[in-house]
């Protein structure tokens, strides 16, 4: 186990409502670190829609979803929160009144007095393909991401999907495989051009075979994979025999290991927490934006900037618990506004 | 108001009222008829909408534009009738369309 991180907080998720948690703690002098699954901050915003327009943030007419993205990030600039990308919290112990211990699946820990979980619809995970007894094969030789090249030397390799993650690995390990076929749905690809037409040059050379299709069965036993089948546009039917398969059908939103964490779920989806400061039924515990559940929830970004503020107020009392905390306003506060880096204005 | 009808994989038919101007997709949410997710909202920006259009209408609802086809990658089962249900506008020209849903979205 690596040497924990002491924090005030700790953030699970990297989206709007996690960025602005940041802001109303920070104003209040605790500090933070986000952890999130994704490999850039942003949530939703930045995975899903980043070009795409929000027209209910309150004094903000429109904005594109990476506009509001960056805004937030220039907002919390002088916070210095601590960003950890491509980690996914894996366990979340209570080790004191309040203290916990969060695990990611990168084996980085954190003590934190404060835990906000503003995990959105969960983890971004990636999507599995609908191919009936798929299952013992994952982890053994169907693989979501490839974490080592090595391990696919001299193998017989299936890669699935027409993006750029299905491009970019048939391009890397088409040298050092056995052999290597790419399975698209349709002629066409969404990869960058410049991928494309290198794929098809190693194609035209004989080093990849390409077959336009979809697959819908694997054969193999104990976790080992034989052969693929393939159904063809035409309707023709063709087995490829490869040790591995990596599929890329681009990535879901699954709960993810928050089911695991003890809490009562609303509807299996949503974390519980009353409406004073968004606090779970774990004290030092809350739940903010998308992923938690009051009556009258509604599942807006300015509702989860609301909920953080609130949130921020009750979390000083753990973090400081023999402290007065004085309500300010970042209009007139020039502690406030010292904390923000801007220069008090002459009254 | 046009009707639109949704049949999933175990062929239970609902017909629902769609509003012109709205999409297919927002129809099947706001009717809270199965089969759909929209996990992305409707931005052309996830597979979670994806529908079998029914061979009569085919023509009447068209072909998916490219970035459409391009999500469409992510979705499972994809048939040369599939679309994605967020990308279809409800017209009058559509009234009494069908589409199926399939089994699983993502």
């Amino acid at each position: 186990m690596s040497e924990p991180i002491k924090t005030d907080v700790v953030i699970i998720g990297a989206g709007p409502v996690g960025l602005f948690a940041v802001f109303e703690l920070g104003l209040l002098d605790m500090k933070c670190h986000l952890i999130d699954i994704l490999d850039k901050i942003g949530g939703q915003c930045a995975e899903l829609y980043p070009e795409k327009p929000i027209y209910d943030i309150p004094g903000v007419p429109y904005t594109s979803a990476q506009g509001l993205v960056d805004a937030l990030l220039l907002q919390i600039k002088n916070f210095n929160a601590q960003f950890h990308l491509s980690e996914m919290v894996e366990k979340v112990e209570k080790i004191g009144d309040p203290l916990f211990r969060i695990t990611t699946d990168q084996g980085k820990v954190f003590e934190c007095k404060v835990l906000v979980i503003a995990a959105g619809g969960g983890s971004f995970q990636p999507k599995r393909p609908p191919i009936p007894g798929i299952e013992p094969y994952e982890g053994n030789t169907v693989h979501y991401a490839v974490r080592k090249m090595e391990n696919f030397r001299d193998k017989r390799i299936l890669i699935v999907g027409g993006g750029d993650s299905a491009l970019d690995w048939t391009l890397n390990l088409q040298p050092l495989a056995k052999k290597l076929t790419l399975c698209h749905r349709r002629s066409e690809f969404r990869a960058a051009p410049a991928s494309v037409g290198k794929m098809m040059a190693l194609v035209d050379e004989g080093k990849v075979d390409l077959v336009v299709g979809q697959v819908t069965g694997l054969t193999g036993a104990d976790g080992k994979l034989e052969k693929a089948t393939i159904k063809k546009n035409d309707g023709a039917m063709a087995d490829v025999a490869c040790d591995a398969m990596l599929p890329f059908f681009g990535l879901t939103m699954k709960l993810g290991p928050v089911a695991d964490w003890g809490f009562e779920l609303k509807n299996n989806e949503y974390i519980p927490v009353d409406t004073e400061a968004f606090e779970t039924s774990v004290p030092g515990i809350f739940a903010i934006g998308d992923i938690n559940w009051y009556p009258g929830k509604l599942k807006l970004i300015l509702s989860g900037f609301h909920e953080g503020a609130l949130m921020a107020q009750k979390a000083y009392h753990y973090i400081y618990p023999d402290k007065r905390l004085v309500f300010q306003y970042t209009t007139s506060s020039t502690s406030l506004q010292r904390k923000l880096g801007v220069a008090p204005v002459p009254r | 108001m046009v009707k639109i009808t949704f049949i999933d994989t175990a062929g239970t038919a609902r017909t629902v009222e769609g509003e012109v101007g709205s999409t297919v997709m927002e129809t099947a949410i706001k009717n809270g008829v199965p089969g759909i997710e929209a996990e992305c909202g409707g931005a052309c920006a996830c597979s979670t909408c994806h529908v079998y259009i029914e061979e009569a209408w085919r023509e009447k609802v068209g072909e998916p534009a490219p970035m459409e086809e391009d999500m469409l990658d992510f979705a499972f089962e994809v048939k040369p009738s599939s679309r994605l249900s967020c990308q279809i506008k409800v017209t009058e020209n559509l009234d009494g369309l069908t589409v199926r849903t399939p089994e699983r979205q993502a």
